[in-house]
């Protein structure tokens, strides 16, 4: 049995446990905890704080693992480990809170040096009537034009499917073309 | 779609550098803590710019630029306060008293003007409101962002250096194995002595910035001039973990294989 991972990622409430929860088959095992801080308990009540772990079995030989990065900066020590040996990853970012934007880019940036494999970036919760529109969202994120950015709603299976083989798609085409 | 948020986290330069990538077309509105500034783009240029609490008349902007006198400003005033500034403009080129270029560049001197006193507001909301137009009468102008980009770009510029110089505060610091070097025959700062003080392969900078009651920024700008004059490294601080050596994905080289292997992903989460 081979067993192959992706890694999602992104600042604090992003739609990470969301993103997984909708394509998994197993109920994701989540270590969510109370948040203790006033300012963030306002965004949300629970956060994810070692990771969120999701799968998906593809035949007797091969199981894909979803697994989800804890969002807060205080539990980054928990990325490097969670990035070890992931076939790519998933940026998640809000776009309705261009607040976390700056953060998105810095966690973009460190799994990179993690590990050179490749990734894309969902712009999430782009059925709220404030979100940025995912090309202004690309020039805010500094992103090249090659990366991919995609739009997602992550309750939403069809667009988190759609992201899921964006990345699978362009982990192909780098293999093609010998790239890392 | 909504383009908003907070100066906090988006910044003047990066607004404009959006507008122009994107070369958009609308009204940027920033509310800061004492004014509000309203800057009109045409397909990613500047045409207009005003402040809410300024006089934002023609006739203000060619007395600040001084191509009119005090009471020329005065009698403009009173005698024409009812045309606009396209009409008061038109008056002034056909009574002989300005050039069509003398006005252009005073409205652009001026326009410039706003948008570099907008790179120093760091708190505020901003808003862009797609097609919206200056107001009725007002002379428009057609602005390049680039160099105003560059300018505010300077300004972050050390901010960025200094990240990309120290990019991690949970690294150690000790002091450089170089024979012959006596800290007493440096000149140093108080604050940099506050640091030296600390310095110690058990310390992160993130420790020592708390210890010394100094911020991201302060701390980054000591320890970039303590590692440039030599006397410092960067060291991982005692008792961190080594990095952990990074595994390939696959478990077999052949790239047939790996290729079979994404394929097989992607007809398991089309079927989903």
């Amino acid at each position: 049995m081979q067993t192959v991972k992706m890694v999602v990622t992104g600042p604090y409430n992003a739609g990470k446990t969301e993103f997984i929860r909708s394509v998994s088959e197993i109920d994701v095992v989540s270590t969510e905890r109370k948040i203790s801080s006033p300012a963030e308990r306002m965004v949300k009540e629970t956060t994810t704080v070692a990771m969120d772990f999701g799968r998906i079995t593809v035949d007797d030989d091969l199981v894909l693992y979803l697994f989800g990065t804890p969002g807060q900066k205080r539990f980054d020590f928990m990325w490097e480990i969670l990035s070890e040996g992931m076939l790519g990853f998933i940026v998640m970012v809000d776009s309705t809170r261009p607040e976390t934007f700056r953060e998105a880019r810095s966690i973009l940036e460190t799994f990179r040096a993690y590990a050179p494999t490749p990734y894309i970036v969902a712009a999430n919760k782009q059925d709220c009537q404030d979100a940025w529109d995912v090309e202004d969202m690309r020039y805010a994120l500094r992103l090249d034009s090659r990366v991919k950015m995609l739009p997602c709603v992550a309750v939403n299976r069809e667009t988190v499917k759609t992201v899921l083989l964006e990345l699978l798609y362009t982990i192909l085409a780098e293999m093609e073309t010998g790239q890392d | 779609m909504a383009l908003q948020g907070n100066l906090r986290d988006f910044t003047i330069t990066q607004l404009l550098n959006l507008v122009n990538l994107a070369r958009k077309t609308g009204t940027l509105v920033v509310e800061g803590p004492s004014d509000v500034a309203l800057l009109t783009f045409k397909e990613g240029k500047l045409s207009y710019a005003q402040m809410d609490h300024e006089d934002n008349s023609l006739a203000y902007i060619l007395r600040r630029t001084n191509k009119i006198s005090s009471s020329q400003y005065r009698t403009i005033r009173e005698r024409a306060y009812q045309m606009s500034d396209k009409e008061l403009g038109l008056l002034l080129i056909n009574a002989g008293y300005l050039t069509q270029e003398d006005i252009l560049l005073s409205i652009q001197q001026y326009f410039i003007n706003i948008v570099q006193r907008l790179f120093t507001w760091v708190e505020g909301f901003f808003r862009f409101e797609n097609a919206v137009a200056p107001p009725d009468g007002k002379i428009t102008v057609r602005i390049d962002l680039e160099n105003l980009i560059i300018e505010g770009s300077r300004r972050m510029r050390e901010w960025e250096r200094l990240q990309e110089e120290i990019p991690s505060l949970d690294m150690a610091l000790k002091f450089t194995d170089r024979p012959g070097t006596n800290l007493r025959n440096v000149n140093l700062s108080v604050e940099e002595w506050r640091v030296v003080s600390y310095i110690n392969p058990r310390n992160t900078i993130r420790q020592i910035a708390q210890a010394a009651k100094m911020s991201d920024m302060e701390i980054r700008k000591v320890v970039y001039g303590l590692i440039q004059a030599g006397l410092a490294e960067i060291v991982r601080p005692e008792g961190m973990p080594p990095p952990i050596t990074y595994r390939p994905a696959f478990q077999s080289n052949n790239k047939v294989e790996q290729k079979s292997l994404i394929n097989r992903l992607i007809s398991r989460i089309r079927s989903l």
